[in-house]
């Protein structure tokens, strides 16, 4: 309980900080939006020449872009210690000070900050997803619904776990590694597409390696009523985003150890 | 009429200083593979249905098209550079007023050598992997190919150099908002979304639909990316090539006489902040 509040405390503060200059917040935001909804004329150009992708629609495409942003958009709100953790607390020495505070690190690393900003991406996923409810006059039942939340439940997990592991490699590096970005930008970047379109390597490492498959395909491919391409049994589409939980579980053990680890940059 | 050599000198010591970020370059050169790998992967599967035809280029030219614009992506105008911004909110930009140099051409060189210093080696490295590496591994389908021709390869040159005066011109423009609204905060947010769509980073602007064509290749971020892109695929050739280049050239006639103009008028009123 005592955890609940200090977060709660730690929200208010964080947005308090960002009402202190509106104009600025603002402008982030609408900035995030934009550069994210971009993306939907590339979709729309290609689209309106070629038609469809092997099999897929226009609005079925919305609809994985949709909710990869969405989950996304959720994991960098509540995740932007571990994002900054390089070069805010390593190699700045700060971490010691959070290891000294008796509250678990990973509390106070997740109230370092809730951007606001993160509301730009969030409003570009809704967006697309009622483009896509339109496009495929898609009916949202309680079913659907739940499929949804479970999958955007199971792909915050997944992109919290990729930020926690880019966090904890900082550990060794000393400083915020932006190539771990392919992984998250990049893996949302990917996402937006039905895995069925890719090269065989990268769809396995989408799906074995980093489960991004089992957040952003799998449980859509089951919320479309379509049989997966690729040949997974329908009984474990909806199942799926439990992967994302399981990632997100691994990456809180290698981060403990990555605590263990740390030794402190001094001065 | 200026002497030369100083600005050379700002253009030389700020390339070799920009160099110097290796690591920088490699993790630029990673994320730009990645980028781009993903991006070929969904043309493939776009042109393999049965309607390539309607494609006003073909799958093997959008590949060279999607790896030449992740090489050369530093040489688009994303951002302000860093450095005035930093002038701009120490209040070091005070002491450019002092040089006895033309504040506009000093800068310019500046930005100049601050793109493309970081070009040059991510460049390099993707033609070496996505040019050379490619094809001996058995990918040639997914590389980057070679020019069209002798003389598209030579337009391609100077269309490559009329896109690094362009692309500086657009950024002295960001600066100057900058420095006019003393925070790099609000221009850099709204000026990647219009470059990424009108440059033709997103996707090949021949892609777009046929009604728009002629409007995309008349604005000016054409030139930093598109135009000389398709002189090298041979998608511009002859007149349509002369007027690209043309193109690129007067909007870097136009938007430097308008980044000199408003200069003047934004140092003429200057802030100066810090102490």
């Amino acid at each position: 309980m005592d955890s609940l509040r200090l977060l709660w405390r730690y929200f208010a503060a964080s947005m308090r900080a960002q009402a202190q200059y509106p104009g600025t917040t603002l402008l982030a935001t609408t900035g995030a939006f934009a550069v994210n909804f971009i993306d939907i004329l590339a979709i729309a150009a290609l689209f309106a020449r070629f038609g469809h992708v092997q099999g897929w629609s226009f609005g079925e495409v919305a609809l994985f872009y949709g909710l990869v942003s969405i989950s996304f958009a959720l994991a960098d709100f509540i995740s932007r210690g571990f994002d900054v953790l390089g070069t805010e607390f390593i190699r700045t020495g700060d971490f010691d000070r959070v290891l000294l505070r008796p509250r678990p690190a990973t509390l106070q690393l997740v109230g370092y900050e809730f951007r606001l900003r993160c509301a730009g991406r969030l409003a570009q996923g809704l967006v697309m997803v009622a483009i896509a409810t339109h496009a495929l006059r898609f009916h949202w039942g309680p079913v659907e619904l739940a499929l949804t939340a479970w999958a955007i439940a199971g792909g915050v997990a997944l992109f919290c776990g990729l930020l926690i592991l880019q966090a904890t490699l900082s550990f060794w590096t000393i400083e915020s590694l932006e190539v771990a970005n392919v992984l998250t930008y990049g893996g949302v970047q990917a996402a937006q597409f039905p895995l069925s379109l890719y090269a065989g390597w990268f769809r396995d490492f989408l799906i074995f390696v980093v489960p991004l498959g089992c957040v952003a395909y799998f449980p859509v491919v089951a919320l479309l009523g379509r049989h997966d391409p690729l040949g997974a049994p329908d009984w474990f589409l909806p199942l799926s985003p439990a992967f994302g939980v399981a990632f997100l579980a691994l990456a809180f053990w290698v981060w403990g150890f990555g605590v263990r680890r740390y030794t402190s940059t001094g001065s | 009429m200026m002497a030369p050599r100083p600005y050379l000198a700002a253009f030389a010591g700020r390339f070799q200083l920009m160099l110097q970020y290796r690591a920088a370059a490699l993790a630029g050169f990673v994320t730009q593979c990645w980028w781009g790998s993903i991006k070929i992967m969904i043309y493939a599967a776009f042109f393999h249905a049965q309607v390539a035809a309607r494609s006003p280029i073909s799958l093997p030219q959008a590949i060279t098209y999607t790896w030449l614009a992740q090489a050369f992506f530093i040489l688009t105008p994303w951002a302000g550079d860093p450095d005035v911004a930093a002038k701009v909110r120490t209040g070091a930009v005070g002491y450019d007023r002092l040089r006895p140099l033309d504040a506009y051409a000093w800068w310019y060189a500046n930005a100049a050598a601050w793109m493309t210093a970081r070009a040059i080696p991510r460049a390099g490295l993707m033609f070496l992997l996505t040019a050379l590496i490619f094809p001996l591994v058995g990918l040639g389908a997914w590389s980057w190919r070679p020019p069209a021709g002798i003389e598209a390869a030579a337009l391609f040159v100077i269309s490559l150099l009329l896109l690094v005066t362009l692309s500086s011109a657009i950024v002295m423009l960001i600066n100057l908002c900058v420095a006019a609204t003393l925070t790099d905060r609000g221009v850099n947010n709204f000026v990647p979304p219009l470059v990424i769509v009108f440059s033709g980073n997103l996707i090949p602007l021949p892609l777009f639909p046929d009604w728009a064509r002629t409007a995309l290749f008349l604005q000016p971020f054409a030139g930093v990316m598109d135009i000389p892109v398709r002189i090298y695929f041979g998608g511009l050739t002859g007149a349509a090539a002369l007027a690209g280049l043309g193109l690129q050239l007067f909007w870097t006639v136009v938007l430097i006489a308008a980044g000199w103009m408003w200069m003047r008028r934004v140092m003429g009123r200057l802030q100066v902040q810090g102490g």
